[in-house]
């Protein structure tokens, strides 16, 4: 029994990780309607800075955070220029495939300089013990930063005036504009916002973790389903909804091998979208 | 039909003699590497090996075929660890670079994808790094062995274990690959057949990074006995997560990983980690043909300044064999070497080497035996080695 | 929402609407464009045999089966308008349907392939039912969820061989006369195959059902308001597009003699699936082919250019970027408006 509980809180504090990552997705489906498929390149974008600014640079793990988060932050607004700017009104169809098309020529790029094969930032911390199982310092110290950040990005959202403008644009783009809100800078800043999140969740999985080139193609795929447990747009839904995709895989790796994991998680997936396309949370406005 | 059958049979004839039209004082061997990917550690040893071989060779002129001399010149592409490209790469290598010889790619699912091909048009491969020994089973006909096979690699391991408690209980965490499954499925039955009891049996995706649910479980089981992991990546993050997350084992088989020299970077988590190995730099094989693993050793550090591990010797030896084979021939044709190939019975600084002719497991290695070696702390350094067998220690257990 | 951005208009009806009761296949024989299918078919058949060319038989095999796989898509994405990003999932099923059949079960080629296309064009039906009723954006991740469900599940099937997959024994050539013959027969299989994609995607496009498809990618609303019944309209799109990619993936499979999940499910060939259709003009038969033809060339220089390999995913990057932002209507859009004509001709 000790060891589905260790289990069970092994999976929420990684969780509350993939629950930042999802928030990035949700914040800009939310507000411009687009679904951003650079999402996994951007994560391995946080990846990468972690191991670089370690390495190189010799900065402390953690401190690297707040650099993620801005070089994240003009990335975004970079993509958003380059590939979503000129399809926002048009077919979804469009925005999925000028995103995706971003999100190769980023990974292409990543392979071409750093090749397919794995990268390993080692975080010395000690952990906490319990009852012989042990929860890594890494992984308390992950949940611990995804929800101080989400806390700060909930402050940015209602409790600032630019938070308020993009709320505005969310919820209207064209009332928005006619109240003299510049809304195209509003949604560059959104954007930007999203991938700053997204990036600064890869760091904290690079504490984690092992990585490549490749390996964000695993995170947008939780996070969509994150995403959609949630309800696309809302980003408190994210979090809850990475905390609960966290709890399930803690829960079916206790009892079935853990290779089994990811069938829960895209069946689950599927179905929460043909019954609840909303989102399970349902708070949102998608 | 009738028109293209002809062009076939034409083809067929060209195809048998191109050897000796392209020789022309140069043979080309083919094969892939991981030059990026998951198995670029391995890999690239493996290609140390194999590029060590042919330097040496080649400064002494080549090889010594019936008068002429033959110089080796290798063809070789990036299979980014990924089976698609190796179809395809070896595919061209065959067609458009006309290698005359094939190696394998590194890692048994890589090469039974190349001997596929290379069974398709016919080539001799000499597969190392290529354990699995099902390839063998499909019903081949020119291929070459030269490790030792899979269901030997955790035999020595679990004899170790069961003489140093015959109570052990024995956790099985692999890596879902056809190497290790078939490691596995051997040790399986070795670990019953010794009287230990398994607590727990898992596989996991090759994609994992996170090997903390199978720890927990592993704690959950009470098991005091690791026996499994895969190849480098998922074996050197394995053992940090294990020594992460204190999960109290006392005696950890990996395979493959921790022969790597790189292993020894993870410091404190090393210690104690125990592998099955092809082949160690402190062996005393006396060769019949080649160096002695101390001079293969001492030429290798001198090049590449680190020590090799078996990865590199595999590779070195395959290139060794292939030259003997070929030289015994007396002709670079398809047909004479494979000839020698199958009654080969030598001893190299690898071990034995004796091919099986059996048409049902062809090319599966029968003469070559394996070892065991752990990391251990050694005046400070943390270094590699040899405890089982008896007969071929360096030091003691550390358990 | 419609996906149709592009310049191509309404469909280009090809066939008047009273052949449907007089003998569809004569009226059929009488178009231009079915000749030039044909001919395609007979180039790509017989190129490689003059010459003897292996190189030149593997280069055009990958074509073909990338034809094949883009010109079914189409089916969804350019006549209906929906995203299928998890197009790839009928070629991986086909393949290890068709690939398990003949290595456990000791099937002919043929049966399994067959088999596979049958099997998997029904899975498909069922799973469509679930998934066309969601719209754009919902649709397009319900198929990626439906295909990496899959490849988890087949990851851990051990009949399938698990996440190792299935190796194929040499002795399953030797009906086929060995190896060597084998390769010859699977290739020309699959030729057929592709020109039948071609056929297909083409006699949809000017049928009644491919009307209906059209007028669903315009406006799904209005079209179901005029009578066309969209949920057994998309789920037969869904389903049939599945047939023929079920097919060639066995038979691609077969001749790659292994199959394992990460290979048979491949998220980024699918999505090079759609890069295709775009490159070459959604909508469009001729556009598909062309488009997936192009696209493999180039990525068969690119993979083995040493330069340049890693550089693949870049380019295709760039161009899918490229055609989404300026010329959505991709290289046959370009054609259609600059000679109008073609479009009669080249559907």
């Amino acid at each position: 029994m000790a060891g589905v509980i260790a289990s069970i809180i092994d999976g929420v504090l990684v969780g509350a990780v993939y629950g930042l990552a999802a928030m990035g997705l949700t914040l800009i489906w939310g507000v411009m309607n687009v679904i951003n498929l650079t999402h996994g390149a951007m994560i391995v974008l946080g990846m990468f800075g972690l191991y670089f600014l370690t390495s190189a640079l010799g900065l402390p793990p953690y401190g690297a955070v707040p650099v993620t988060i801005t070089v994240g932050f003009v990335f975004g607004v970079l993509v958003y220029w380059i590939a979503v700017h000129r399809v926002i009104g048009r077919a979804h169809l469009m925005s999925l495939l000028s995103t995706f098309a971003m999100n190769m020529v980023l990974i292409g790029l990543g392979t071409a300089l750093f090749s397919t094969s794995p990268y390993n930032v080692p975080v010395p911390l000690p952990g906490v013990t319990w009852r012989g199982y042990t929860f890594t310092g890494t992984h308390i110290m992950a949940a611990v930063l995804a929800l101080v950040i989400a806390g700060l990005l909930y402050l940015l959202l209602y409790r600032t005036r630019i938070g308020k403008a993009i709320r505005a644009v969310a919820d209207n783009r064209d009332a928005a504009e006619l109240n003299g809100i510049p809304t195209t800078q509003i949604l560059s800043f959104a954007f930007g916002l999203g991938v700053a999140l997204a990036c600064v969740s890869g760091t904290l999985i690079a504490t984690l973790f092992p990585f490549t080139v490749l390996s964000g193609g695993a995170y947008e795929l939780k996070s969509f389903v994150v995403t959609v447990l949630g309800g696309l747009g809302n980003p408190a839904g994210a979090l809850v909804g990475g905390v609960a995709l966290g709890l399930i895989e803690g829960i079916t790796t206790s009892f079935m091998p853990v290779s089994w994991t990811p069938i829960i998680e895209f069946v689950l997936f599927v179905v929460v979208l043909i019954l609840f396309p909303r989102g399970i949370f349902a708070f949102s406005r998608a | 039909m009738t028109i293209k059958k002809l062009v076939l049979i034409a083809a067929a004839a060209l195809l048998t003699a191109s050897p000796a039209l392209a020789a022309d004082d140069m043979l080309t061997i083919g094969f892939t590497v991981s030059r990026t990917g998951k198995l670029n550690n391995d890999s690239t040893a493996q290609m140390r090996g194999f590029e060590l071989w042919r330097d040496e060779l080649n400064e002494q002129g080549g090889i010594k075929v019936g008068g002429k001399q033959y110089k080796v010149n290798f063809v070789s592409y990036d299979d980014e660890s990924v089976n698609a490209r190796v179809q395809q790469l070896y595919t061209r290598i065959i067609n458009q670079d006309k290698a005359q010889f094939l190696f394998s790619p590194y890692s048994s699912g890589l090469a039974a994808t190349a001997a596929i091909v290379s069974e398709q048009y016919g080539r001799i491969m000499l597969t190392t790094g290529a354990a699995e020994e099902k390839t063998y089973k499909l019903g081949n006909k020119n291929l070459f062995q030269v490790y030792s096979s899979a269901d030997l690699y955790l035999a020595g391991a679990i004899a170790a274990v069961k003489e140093l408690n015959p109570k052990s209980q024995v956790a099985l965490v692999y890596k879902d690959d056809p190497f290790s499954k078939a490691v596995l499925q051997s040790a399986r039955k070795q670990v019953s057949e010794a009287g230990l009891t398994t607590v727990l049996d898992e596989a996991y995706s090759p994609e994992t990074t996170d090997f903390g649910p199978v720890i927990n479980k592993i704690i959950s089981a009470k098991a005091d006995v690791l026996l499994g992991g895969g190849h480098y990546p998922d074996g050197a993050t394995l053992a940090r997560q294990l020594y992460d997350h204190k999960a109290g084992l006392k005696w950890v088989t990996l395979l493959v990983a921790p022969d790597s020299p790189n292993f020894a970077t993870l410091g404190e988590a090393a210690i104690g980690v125990s592998v099955p190995s092809q082949w160690e730099p402190q062996v005393s094989f006396k060769p019949d043909f080649g160096p002695t693993a101390a001079e293969f050793t001492q030429r290798f550090q001198a090049k590449y300044g680190i020590e090799p591990g078996y990865h590199a010797a595999g590779g070195y030896t395959a290139g060794l064999l292939l030259q003997r084979a070929i030289e015994q021939a007396g002709s670079p044709e398809q047909a004479k070497v494979a000839g020698v190939l199958n009654s080969m019975d030598v001893t190299t600084m690898f071990g034995r080497t004796k091919f099986s002719t059996n048409p049902k497991e062809h090319g599966l290695q029968t003469g070559h035996e394996m070892v065991i070696a752990q990391w251990q702390r050694k005046g400070g350094n943390v270094v590699k080695e040899v405890i089982w067998p008896k007969s071929a220690k360096t030091s003691d257990i550390l358990y | 929402m419609t996906a149709h951005e592009s310049s191509q208009g309404p469909a280009e009806v090809a066939v008047p609407r009273s052949a449907e009761r007089n003998g569809l296949l004569a009226v059929f024989l009488r178009q231009p464009f079915t000749w030039l299918i044909a001919l395609v078919g007979l180039a790509f058949a017989i190129l490689p045999v003059w010459g003897d060319n292996v190189q030149l038989r593997e280069s055009l095999l990958l074509a073909a089966v990338y034809m094949t796989l883009a010109s079914n898509l189409n089916i969804v994405l350019g006549y209906a308008g929906y995203v299928n990003f998890g197009n790839i999932v009928f070629f991986g099923l086909g393949g290890y349907v068709c690939v398990y059949l003949v290595s456990e079960w000791q099937w002919p080629l043929g049966a399994a392939a067959l088999t596979a296309g049958i099997s998997v064009s029904l899975l498909a039906l069922i799973f469509g039912l679930g998934i066309l009723r969601l719209r754009g954006a919902f649709f397009a991740l319900a198929t990626i969820g439906v295909n990496e469900a899959v490849k988890a599940f087949v990851a851990n099937f051990e009949p399938w061989g698990g996440a190792a997959g299935i190796y194929l024994s040499l002795d399953v050539y030797e009906p086929l006369g060995g190896p060597g013959e084998a390769l010859w027969i699977v290739y020309f299989l699959i030729v057929a195959v592709m020109t039948a994609s071609l056929f297909l995607s083409y006699a949809i496009k000017s049928s009644k059902f491919g009307l209906g498809l059209l007028a669903i990618g315009e406006n799904e609303d209005a079209a179901a308001v005029l009578g066309v019944h969209t949920p057994r309209y998309k789920a037969l799109a869904y389903s049939v597009s599945a047939f023929l990619p079920a097919i060639v993936g066995g038979l691609y499979f077969f001749k790659t003699g292994i199959i394992e999940p990460g290979g048979a499910f491949d998220l980024t060939r699918s999505i090079e699936a759609i890069v295709m259709v775009m490159l070459g003009g959604i909508g469009s038969v001729t556009g598909a082919a062309v488009g997936a033809f192009l696209y493999e060339e180039l990525r068969g220089i690119l993979l083995t250019t040493e330069a340049f390999s890693h550089f693949q995913l870049v380019i295709a990057g760039l161009l899918l970027l490229s055609i989404v932002l300026f010329a959505p209507g991709g290289l046959m859009g370009f054609v259609y408006r600059r000679w109008p004509r073609a479009r009669r001709l080249l559907q």
